[in-house]
């Protein structure tokens, strides 16, 4: 049977978080930044028009601001988790089969559904999301996961649905042609510039180039991204390279787990896998989150599927602080009963932070750890007796920056009784 | 040959009813429905993943039995329908009334007698965002 899927992204998911619970903000210049470094994590299409970069640090983009009268927002993490959940809940409800990317992005099958127009499929999800949640999405639709990917970068721009399944080859290339090759899904920065001193600028050129000097220059991955452009199916559902936004451990298990036991095994070793490869890029996550879910397949199986979001307390790369929230996690969403398929962790939010002294935080050194733990025990005594960031890193900044200044952080409209949405009537 | 037998009809047995829907020909085993408990957001939430609650302020809608200071629930999944109450954004503000369609044109109404309706204009800036299944209150 022939694959189908579908990537449906939420467009500048930050921003439109903030624009549902505040409708004032939907056609003005919405920025939001990360906590710690006062670097733009989120723009939107009026902040992108002025020519604000991703990851620019805000100082920098004052004068914009000002001028503009740009609405900056500090990270509401515990809002974009939760918000994100809905998202994702309600894409369930289009295919019994999802691969949740990133706090944003999710794979679909869409084969095996009895469907024959996919585009319309492509759009009812988009309203049904846009309604039950109040995110705009866009949707790529095509035969392989790095096309969706194109496809998606392509609906953005339009009107929101791509759908290449029914798309000459002609016309598939000319919609490649219109893509920079570093947005190819599994290339990203690095490969990029070796791609374009060899002349390959565009996802069609990639399209067209020999497989065999990819394979060499970026590995079989990169020749399975080649393949995948022209449209022969190598990335399955549940097995996926490197993400571009987002560290991903998971797995799907050759024999079914069932006991509790052996799922906090499974997810301990996922998060420490994928805590290693935050420390490799020296960045740090915002948020956590666990998954589990039983196999589909097996439809005389009882099926249970969930995941649990946790905002951690403090960006952090440790293996033992994201090991205790895992679990903890694992602990709420665990069910008894149940024969899973597959479980994973996603590190997102992921931010490098100049500011927090490593050394501090490593986990390297263990006699220092010891004593970094007690430390931090102290702080957060101190911190929850007298107030957030009393007592606080030097390098977190005693100046007074802009971005404390002005810092916004909005409400947690939807996991904090008292900091519910207040409507006066 | 075979023998024809009349159902025997003049025994009752009661039969547990299961509570979660039943996929055909295969319940699901995992549940026990005598320890079920009963929970609130069964009751009231049929659409987790568009719910929300606000908080309300004012009394406009007293009449309806949405109070001052009520927990309102409001699903974004349902389609609003005439004399739907609906949480709604207007003009930079939300709002919570009910809907009303009188000869083509779209009014707020409120149900407090010291409250006027509002006409809905094509040029002011609406949407309704969501539709009010619940209000919860306390009683002192």
């Amino acid at each position: 049977m022939n694959k189908v899927y579908a990537l449906v992204d939420c467009n500048n998911f930050y921003v439109s978080c903030e624009r549902v619970f505040n409708p004032k903000l939907a056609h003005v210049p919405v920025m939001v930044l990360s906590n710690n470094d006062g670097c733009v994590v989120a723009r939107s299409n009026e902040v992108k028009a002025l020519g604000v970069k991703m990851g620019e640090p805000v100082f920098k983009v004052e004068g914009l601001i000002n001028k503009h009268n740009i609405q900056v927002f500090s990270s509401n993490y515990t809002l974009y988790a939760d918000m994100s959940k809905r998202v994702m809940d309600t894409l369930k409800k289009f295919s019994p089969d999802i691969e949740i990317y990133s706090i944003d992005e999710a794979f679909l099958s869409l084969a095996g559904l009895g469907l024959n127009d996919y585009s319309n499929y492509g759009h009812n999800i988009r309203e049904t999301v846009k309604k039950w949640t109040g995110i705009p999405v866009s949707v790529g639709i095509a035969g392989t996961k790095v096309l969706t990917k194109s496809a998606n970068e392509i609906a953005k721009k339009y009107n929101g649905v791509v759908d290449l399944i029914n798309c000459s080859d002609k016309q598939i290339d000319s919609y490649l042609d219109l893509l920079d090759v570093s947005d190819v899904w599994g290339v990203g920065h690095q490969y990029s510039k070796l791609l374009r001193s060899n002349n390959i600028n565009t996802a069609k050129d990639l399209k067209y180039a020999d497989t065999k000097w990819v394979r060499k220059k970026m590995t079989v991955m990169g020749e399975r991204c080649v393949f995948e452009l022209r449209g022969i199916s190598c990335f399955e559902l549940d097995k996926y390279p490197e993400p571009k936004k987002g560290i991903c451990s998971s797995k799907s298990f050759g024999m079914p787990v069932e006991s509790k036991r052996d799922l906090e095994e499974a997810i301990s070793s996922y998060v420490s896998r994928a805590a290693e490869k935050l420390r490799s890029q020296n960045s740090y996550a915002n948020i956590l989150i666990v998954y589990i879910t039983t196999n589909r397949f097996k439809k005389y199986d009882p099926q249970y599927s969930n995941s649990a979001y946790i905002r951690l307390r403090e960006p952090t790369s440790s293996t033992i602080d994201l090991t205790r929230s895992a679990l903890s996690s694992l602990n709420k969403i665990y069910k008894s009963g149940y024969k899973y398929k597959k479980a994973g962790v996603l590190l997102e939010g992921i931010q490098t932070n100049k500011q927090i002294q490593l050394n501090l935080f490593s986990s390297y050194d263990r006699k220092k750890k010891k004593q970094d733990n007690l430390l931090m025990k102290t702080i957060d005594m101190i911190n929850k007796r007298w107030g957030r960031d009393c007592v606080k890193l030097a390098a977190q900044g005693i100046k007074q920056t802009w971005n404390m200044k002005r810092s916004r952080l909005s409400k947690k409209y939807t996991t904090n009784w008292n900091e519910l949405l207040e409507i006066c009537v | 040959m075979t023998e024809i037998y009349k159902a025997k009809t003049d025994k009752k047995f009661k039969l547990p009813l299961y509570e979660y829907p039943v996929s055909a020909g295969f319940p699901s085993p995992a549940e026990d429905y005598v320890d079920k408990k009963l929970d609130l957001n069964e009751y009231i939430i049929k659409h987790p993943a568009a719910t929300f609650f606000v908080r309300v302020k004012g009394n406009s809608m007293q009449d309806s039995g949405i109070s001052d200071g009520d927990l309102i629930v409001v699903d974004r999944a349902i389609e609003q329908r005439d004399n739907s109450i609906v949480v709604a954004f207007l003009d930079g503000e939300f709002t919570i009334k009910r809907v009303k369609t009188k000869k083509g044109e779209l009014y707020l109404m409120p149900e407090n007698s010291d409250y006027e309706p509002i006409k809905v204009n094509k040029e002011m800036d609406f949407q309704v965002w969501g539709v009010v299944t619940y209000a919860i209150k306390e009683i002192k």
